[in-house]
């Protein structure tokens, strides 16, 4: 769909960014060491500290990804939601005070903490880079696609407006300006969210039995595209896809249904008939391509229930293996939570247990309010008459637009403020790894406090400017499997490592350095071999994909706990037969 | 980690655990009882998932009033490392 440019919302844009840049550089001047940049003093009140746990959590790809996924196919979208809030179970019973009591600056810091081996360092230094970077192109990519169509400039210039904007916040200021910055998103998320949804609550449902035509893009091998038969533009004459989202029976044959309540507003869809879209590709002889979107009215109790997008659809099969693809991610989404470096460097920034606990309850409520509401954001969307059918990355923001001009450009505004916060998080996170661990392990002399926060301003530039190449380099690449797979990265590398840690006394350095190694090698091999990636990535035939399902979790992240254990009671031996070699002499 | 808060975490982890591994398995294996409408003409799949959501606040709420701060290990006194 081709969208206009809104001035309203590139104003609404400036004012934000200009915002959190300035509570940056205002702040910048108290983060001057490096207790200050990494953990902003441990002085941040767990009530802030909570919302901010939110606003880094909280990414495109669940407010953009999320929405647009239920928008499309229903309630699967909202899989993703319950997966990504049950993993903050495992983060504040199991990790948070450990790693509190653990640790000062980093994720490596807290598993280091009982042999002080500088393996372990790197290890989990490289893991955190790994993670954070995989989370970091999703993040840009998906910023690159928000700026076309809100603000009409090119893909490239989203990603280096934003890349350049978390630049100059994490560099001024560090954790400081993160935390607020990721604040002030956090609580604007959850504030418009709830706003939208009470407008669609409001608005209710309405008919159309007239089933709309089927649209179709062609891109000819000259490159130019033809929408329904017209050249593309945005003129009266020109061709575009006209926006979908309608209810073809509503139950009783009712035509409008009025203000509903949020129950109401479920029991209604079920027992109405939906018309969603269904894409197909087809390829012709002349070297043009063809996307046809189809009309498809579906039953509305057909939409609530898991398994109707192409994601999850190995749900409705009958064959275990297509189940064992769905059951590896929601294990990776419950594991990966506790296993994100940017996340759990958040526990440094509060001063004590009890405040690393409050926040993380803070956090776990607005989360999971968060999460209710995309069901009503998704479905709202699904039914709005404003959906496109070609990008579903757009379905909030369009959503808002169905409501108000002002809304949508608000709505738009924060979509940007979520790009920033979460990727602030990761560059911190990375420049962390790179300057703690991985620096300081390697280097013959110790930084002095001012070369160490120096260094790591530096690596924030070196990392955010890695993040803007890769974001435009990935263009095409789909924002949700991404997310997918750092979860998985994440669970398989850190969360054996940090569970056997703390639970297991036989635990040995060079177990821990193995099932980091292991895990993270595993899964990220797992996932380049993967099904997934054959057809999105290397555009080559699914079936040729050696790994027989496409998310890792359920094999590597088993296999991380495996090899700590192997090769920690194998050293455990050698170490005893060390002493027992020393007594006898 | 023996301490009582961890104990306290463990114990609750488990029941979240079952209550989500309830979940996925549901979804996986028996979508016709998902797709059952028990209450309100709601499914069973959305009032597991938005119970799934407020089961987690709830545990974590009891968590915060059950813990203990005098039972935290506090940390060495200064988490800088190089002190001014």
């Amino acid at each position: 769909m081709s969208h206009q440019a809104s001035t309203l919302a590139v104003l609404i844009f400036l004012a934000m960014v200009g915002l959190t840049l300035g509570i940056s550089v205002y702040l910048g001047r108290k983060a001057k060491s490096s207790a200050g940049y990494f953990a902003a003093h441990g002085q941040i009140p767990w009530l802030v500290n909570g919302v901010a746990f939110a606003g880094d959590y909280l990414s495109a790809a669940s407010f953009l990804g999320i929405c647009g996924m239920i928008a499309f196919y229903g309630y699967d979208g909202f899989l993703y939601s319950i997966g990504y809030l049950a993993g903050w179970v495992v983060a504040l019973f199991v990790v948070a005070d450990p790693m509190k009591r653990l640790g000062t600056f980093t994720f490596a810091d807290a598993l280091n903490a009982r042999f002080n081996s500088r393996g372990i360092k790197l290890a989990a230094g490289v893991s955190t880079l790994a993670v954070s970077i995989f989370y970091l192109i999703p993040q840009m990519v998906g910023a690159g696609a928000l700026v076309r169509p809100l603000l009409g400039l090119p893909h490239w210039m989203g990603v280096v407006i934003v890349g350049t904007v978390v630049i100059l916040i994490v560099v001024t200021a560090g954790m400081v300006s993160t935390t607020w910055v990721q604040f002030i998103k956090g609580a604007l998320l959850v504030v418009f969210s709830t706003v939208l949804t009470v407008m669609i609550l409001n608005r209710g449902f309405e008919a159309s039995p007239e089933l709309p035509p089927a649209q179709t893009v062609v891109t000819q091998a000259d490159g130019a595209t033809l929408i329904n038969g017209l050249p593309k533009g945005i003129g009266a004459d020109d061709g575009r896809i006209d926006p979908v989202g309608t209810i073809s029976k509503l139950p009783g044959g009712l035509q409008r249904t009025g203000p509903l309540g949020p129950l109401k507003f479920f029991s209604t869809l079920q027992q109405s008939e939906i018309v969603l879209w269904k894409k197909q590709q087809t390829e012709s002889s002349d070297g043009s391509t063809t996307v046809a979107y189809a009309p498809q009215p579906t039953p509305g109790s057909e939409i609530l229930q898991p398994g109707a997008s192409p994601t999850f659809a190995g749900i409705r099969s009958n064959k275990f293996g297509d189940k064992l693809n769905f059951l590896s991610l929601m294990l990776a989404l419950f594991c990966g939570t506790a296993s994100l470096p940017h996340i759990l460097i958040r526990y440094y920034t509060v001063k004590d247990q009890a405040a690393a606990r409050k926040s993380t309850i803070v956090g776990i409520a607005c989360i999971g309010f968060f999460y209710v509401l995309t069901l009503y954001l998704g479905l709202g969307a699904m039914t709005s008459g404003a959906l496109d059918p070609t990008d579903s990355n757009m379905a909030a923001p369009l959503l808002a637009r169905s409501i108000s001009e002002l809304l949508f450009a608000v709505i738009s505004a924060i979509a940007f403020t979520t790009v920033l916060g979460t990727v602030s998080g990761l560059i911190l996170a990375s420049a962390g790894a790179v300057t703690h661990d991985l620096l300081e392990s390697l280097a013959t002399v110790r930084f002095t406090d001012h070369q160490r926060v120096r260094i790591a301003k530096m690596s924030s530039v070196v990392v955010g400017v890695v993040a803007i190449v890769l974001g435009i380099l990935f263009k095409e690449l789909n924002v949700s499997y991404l997310v997918g797979w750092a979860f998985s990265v994440a669970a398989s590398a850190n969360l054996p490592a940090l569970v056997m840690l703390l639970f297991w006394k036989g635990t040995t350095r060079q177990g821990i350095i193995a099932a980091v190694i292991v895990g993270m090698v595993s899964s990220l091999a797992w996932i380049l071999l993967s099904g997934d990636t054959f057809a999105s990535v290397y555009g080559l035939p699914k079936e040729n994909a050696p790994a027989p399902f496409s998310q890792p979790g359920i094999v590597t992240i088993p296999l991380g706990f495996a090899t700590l254990v192997v090769v920690s009671l194998i050293t455990q031996q050698r170490r005893d037969q060390v002493y027992a070699k020393r007594l006898s002499e | 980690m023996t301490s009582r808060n961890a104990r306290l975490g463990l114990v609750l982890f488990f029941i979240y655990l079952a209550f989500y591994a309830g979940f996925v398995l549901l979804a996986a294996f028996s979508p016709e009882t998902m797709a059952r409408t028990p209450w309100g003409g709601v499914n069973l799949a959305i009032w597991y998932g938005f119970a799934l959501i407020a089961a987690a606040l709830a545990l974590a709420l009891v968590y915060g009033a059950l813990c203990r701060p005098d039972d935290d290990q506090h940390p060495p006194a200064s988490t800088d490392p190089n002190p001014k």
